[in-house]
């Protein structure tokens, strides 16, 4: 007869008040989870589904009863009884500082709209430091015919370590390297990505949130002045390279693909591809000529 | 994971330097897979074998991490993630000899050495001997010396202090002599039980700057169900203005690790390590000769390793991930390391003298004492132990300070007292009532010569330096900070009051927001200055 295997205690629910109104939770869940579940918006930049918290940029903080000091709620544990205010003045002012650190250091003009809007509804004005506050402008890295990368706009949330590392492609091909406000991602000495270990797969890109790694063709499109996303579609499709089946998201504008994609949530890739999904495209744009 | 290694070949003497560390590499075979979990798990040793590099050649060169990382089996680009975030780690050829001279608060004040080509760095915890600095020559006699060489600090106390100058501290018979390794018998025949009993009897709080009781600590790594158990003796001491775990570690190195074999037993560590600053190297040198010679006694394995220039691995999470290999990124608490600590298990970390009382609680000789570092405008600088709840005006009178303009008390993440203040009683207590804390014992002086002005821009500088750059508020809230405060006293007139006020607008989101006590606390000084000196009306 087969041995009994132990799988762990069945999870239970716990229950916490946030803003005041009690809500439910599977233990081991985050505060993030909770703020979810109670349709609370939480602003957050370093956080991604699929990929383990790293809690660096601390926009999402938020006041725990009983707690010295603010803490990340898309990271910690919920708790039983824990009291948790989400928009205290404590909470509004640090993550109204953390946005205007940001905006006063990074060029963060591509990021999405919703973090345009947490910039508005904190009343964020990172032009209040001043003109001569040091920011992170640098020349933008064009060294493969694949992507690009743009450090000026890079807030150093680390998505893109974990995505080359150990939370995807298992390549770490760049790190975070430098300390304090000279932190960078960097590969090895800085040497360009030829030489690198990078495999291509762009899942930095995917993970990327203000557009400091971007594709070539966009780059040089928005260039060149034809970036348009009104004038783009999207076509859903399923890899055709290989039998595992990945969902690709082809975004086509003016007839070519501009740009490839999978759904982080997506079963098969969770946001992930490799060199040939992603980058692997051209064929079918070859006319005959 | 593929490492693909473009540098170039590593040198002889770099190979052999790595090789010495690690051994011989085995005969290449291309037919057998190289790596996996074995190799892996000597990730811990990146830090001992780019110091092995270094002391080698001046320099980790390219072709030389890359070895190492073959060796470990790491892929390259974090290995530089690691060399590039320590100060002390150069990725450019060097000099054989390279002169390192502190430029810090206590350095400035004696008119720092003025040295052509020397490197400025931070506080080498020589501030009762400054103007200081450390003197390194490469090479396969390696050499790091401290100077001025001669010690002309004092050195006051009767309790923790005791044995220093008096114990010969190369020899284990010395240390006998004056009733060492008394205390781990001792430990030994009451069982662990009664030793975490009296170090919670006698309310001992730690000593390394957050002033948590360590008893408590004892008692939940004791009880931590995973296994093994570390323990961990902080002596990365690198707050400004603090010598007084150097003065322990070199004038009585024995008593340290007899405390470490006491603590490791109580608690159930099976190894223990003690992070000792690289700019420390007489105490590195004397602990380790300790620790070999009394192996037999201790019943757990200890070990030293070196810091490699960065004040944040002294937070404890930073100091894990240091041993662990990589760069000394604080980590999120909880869970705390009584719980998950080093590689992840229960870990037991105390600061060098929070241990040495321990030895004073099991011989049944505790006096609840303070050992304080005074330097500055003081015509005898140097450690001082007094006891718990001495008002600082004594202490600064036995120190021989004269007309007082400010005094910072605990550090760069202390804060300014004036001399209106200086009654204040020397305990937890009487610091928090006036808002101000002991801190790392730290006392620097200031006389009215001092530029106070020049005071709080190298504690900006400080912060803005020694931030590992992982969270935003203290990562961009440093330099800014800094930004600010340069503008302010730089630019003649205009209302400066938008700028006080951008100052504590940053220092609110980073008491609150920052993952660790580094970016909590480096707005503390600055804000006590402000507020406490004048240094805004001229
Ligand atoms: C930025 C920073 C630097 C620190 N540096 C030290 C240090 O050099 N030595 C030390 O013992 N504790 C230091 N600490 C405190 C440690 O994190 C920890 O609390 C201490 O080692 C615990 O020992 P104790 O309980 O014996 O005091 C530092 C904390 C922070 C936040
Ligand atoms: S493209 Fe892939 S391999 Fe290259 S850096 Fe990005 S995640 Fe790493
Ligand atoms: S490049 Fe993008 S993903 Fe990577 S750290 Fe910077 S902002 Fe984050
Ligand atoms: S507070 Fe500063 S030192 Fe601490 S984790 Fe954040 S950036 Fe690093
Ligand atoms: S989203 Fe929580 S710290 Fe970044
Ligand atoms: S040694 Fe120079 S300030 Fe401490």
């Amino acid at each position: 007869m087969a041995e009994a295997v132990f799988v762990g205690l069945p999870k239970r629910f716990v229950s916490l008040s946030i803003d005041g109104r009690e809500v439910e939770v599977l233990e081991g869940s985050t505060i993030l989870d909770a703020c979810r579940r109670l349709e609370v918006d939480t602003p957050t930049l370093c956080q991604l589904d699929n990929l383990t918290p790293v809690n660096v940029c601390r926009v999402c903080v938020v006041e725990v009863e009983g707690a010295r000091v603010l803490v990340p709620a898309c990271s910690r544990r919920v708790e039983a009884g824990m009291k948790v205010r989400t928009d205290s003045e404590r909470v509004r002012h640090s993550r109204r500082l953390v946005l205007e650190l940001l905006g006063s250091s990074v060029d963060m003009s591509l990021c999405s709209a919703q973090v345009r809007g947490w910039m508005e509804r904190y009343g964020a004005v990172p032009e209040r430091f001043g003109v001569g506050a040091a920011t992170v402008a640098q020349p933008v890295k064009v060294d493969n015919e694949l992507y690009v990368r743009d450090y000026s706009r890079c807030i150093l949330c680390y998505k893109c370590v974990e995505a080359c590392g150990v939370d995807a492609q298992n390549t770490f091909a760049i790190g975070v390297a430098g300390r304090g406000f000279d932190a960078h991602i960097s590969t090895e000495f800085d040497t360009p990505l030829p030489d690198s270990a990078c495999v291509y797969c762009g899942n930095c890109i995917g993970v990327c949130p203000t557009g400091a790694l971007m594709f070539k063709s966009e780059h040089d499109m928005r260039g060149a002045g034809t970036w348009d996303e009104g004038r783009q579609s999207v076509t859903e499709t399923v890899c055709p390279y290989c039998g595992v089946g990945c969902m690709l998201e082809l975004h086509v504008q003016d007839n070519s693909i501009v740009k490839v994609t999978s759904p982080l949530d997506h079963s098969v890739t969770s946001g992930h591809l490799c060199v040939k999904g992603r980058f692997g495209f051209e064929f079918v744009q070859r006319r005959k000529g | 994971m593929d490492i693909r290694t473009t540098g170039g070949p590593a040198t002889d003497v770099e190979m052999a330097a790595v090789d010495g560390l690690l051994g011989d590499p085995e005969p290449v075979d291309h037919r057998v897979a190289y790596g996996g979990r074995a190799v892996r798990s000597l990730r811990h040793l990146l830090l001992p074998v780019l110091h092995a590099i270094q002391d080698r050649t001046g320099w980790v060169s390219r072709g030389a991490l890359e070895y190492a990382c073959r060796r470990l089996s790491i892929p390259p680009a974090e290995a530089y993630g690691v060399v590039s975030f320590y100060a002390r780690f150069a990725h450019e050829p060097r000099d054989a000899k390279v002169v390192h001279v502190c430029d810090d608060i206590v350095c400035s004040l004696a008119g720092a050495n003025a040295v052509e080509g020397a490197i400025r760095v931070p506080c080498l915890g020589l501030c009762d001997r400054a103007p200081a600095s450390l003197v390194e020559r490469f090479g396969a006699d390696y050499q790091a010396v401290q100077m001025p060489e001669t010690p002309p600090h004092v050195v006051a106390g009767v309790q923790l202090l005791r044995r220093v100058g008096v114990v010969d501290p190369e020899s284990i018979e010395s240390y006998r002599a004056h009733g060492g390794f008394a205390g781990l018998q001792r430990a030994r025949e009451i069982g662990r039980e009664a030793v975490i009993a009296m170090v919670s009897e006698a309310k001992l709080l730690g000593r390394g700057g957050a002033a948590f009781p360590t008893g408590r600590k004892w008692e939940s790594v004791a009880k931590a169900q995973a296994q093994p158990h570390y323990l961990v003796c902080n002596a990365d001491e690198s707050e400004p203005g603090t010598f007084k775990d150097r003065v322990l570690m070199e004038n009585d190195p024995f008593a340290v690790v007899e405390a470490m074999a006491i603590a490791a037993f109580a608690t159930g560590c099976e190894r223990g390590y003690i992070y000792v600053r690289d700019e420390y190297p007489l105490a590195r040198r004397r602990i380790g000769k300790a620790i070999s010679q009394s192996r037999e006694l201790l019943g757990v394995e200890l070990e030293v390793r070196r810091g490699a220039g960065a004040y944040i691995c002294g937070e404890e999470t930073a100091l894990f991930n240091s041993i662990e290999g990589k760069r000394g990124e604080p980590r999120n608490k909880p869970p705390f390391p009584v719980e998950v600590g080093l590689f992840g298990k229960p870990t037991l970390v105390n600061n060098v003298e929070t241990l040495l009382n321990v030895l004073d609680i099991v011989n049944g000789d505790f006096g609840d004492t303070r050992i304080f570092c005074v330097s500055g405008r003081v015509s005898r600088p140097g450690v001082y132990e007094v006891p718990m709840g001495t008002p600082l005006r004594s202490l600064l009178e036995i120190a021989g300070a004269g007309d007082i303009q400010a005094v910072l008390l605990g550090g760069a993440a202390g804060s300014f007292l004036t001399a209106d203040q200086i009654d204040v009683a020397l305990s937890f207590e009487g610091t928090r009532a006036i808002g101000a804390t002991l801190g790392s014992g730290a006392v620097i002086v200031f006389d009215e010569t001092a530029d106070m002005k020049e005071v709080l821009l190298r504690i900006a500088r400080f912060f803005r330096d020694e931030s590992c750059g992982q969270c935003v508020p203290c990562r961009v809230g440093t330099k800014r900070q800094e930004e600010i405060l340069e503008r302010m006293f730089t630019e003649r007139d205009g209302d400066r009051s938008a700028d006080v006020m951008l100052l504590s607008d940053i220092a609110q989101a980073m008491r609150d927001a920052s993952i660790c006590g580094l970016g909590q606390t480096a707005a503390n000084a600055i804000a006590s200055g402000l507020t406490q000196l004048k240094v805004l009306n001229g």
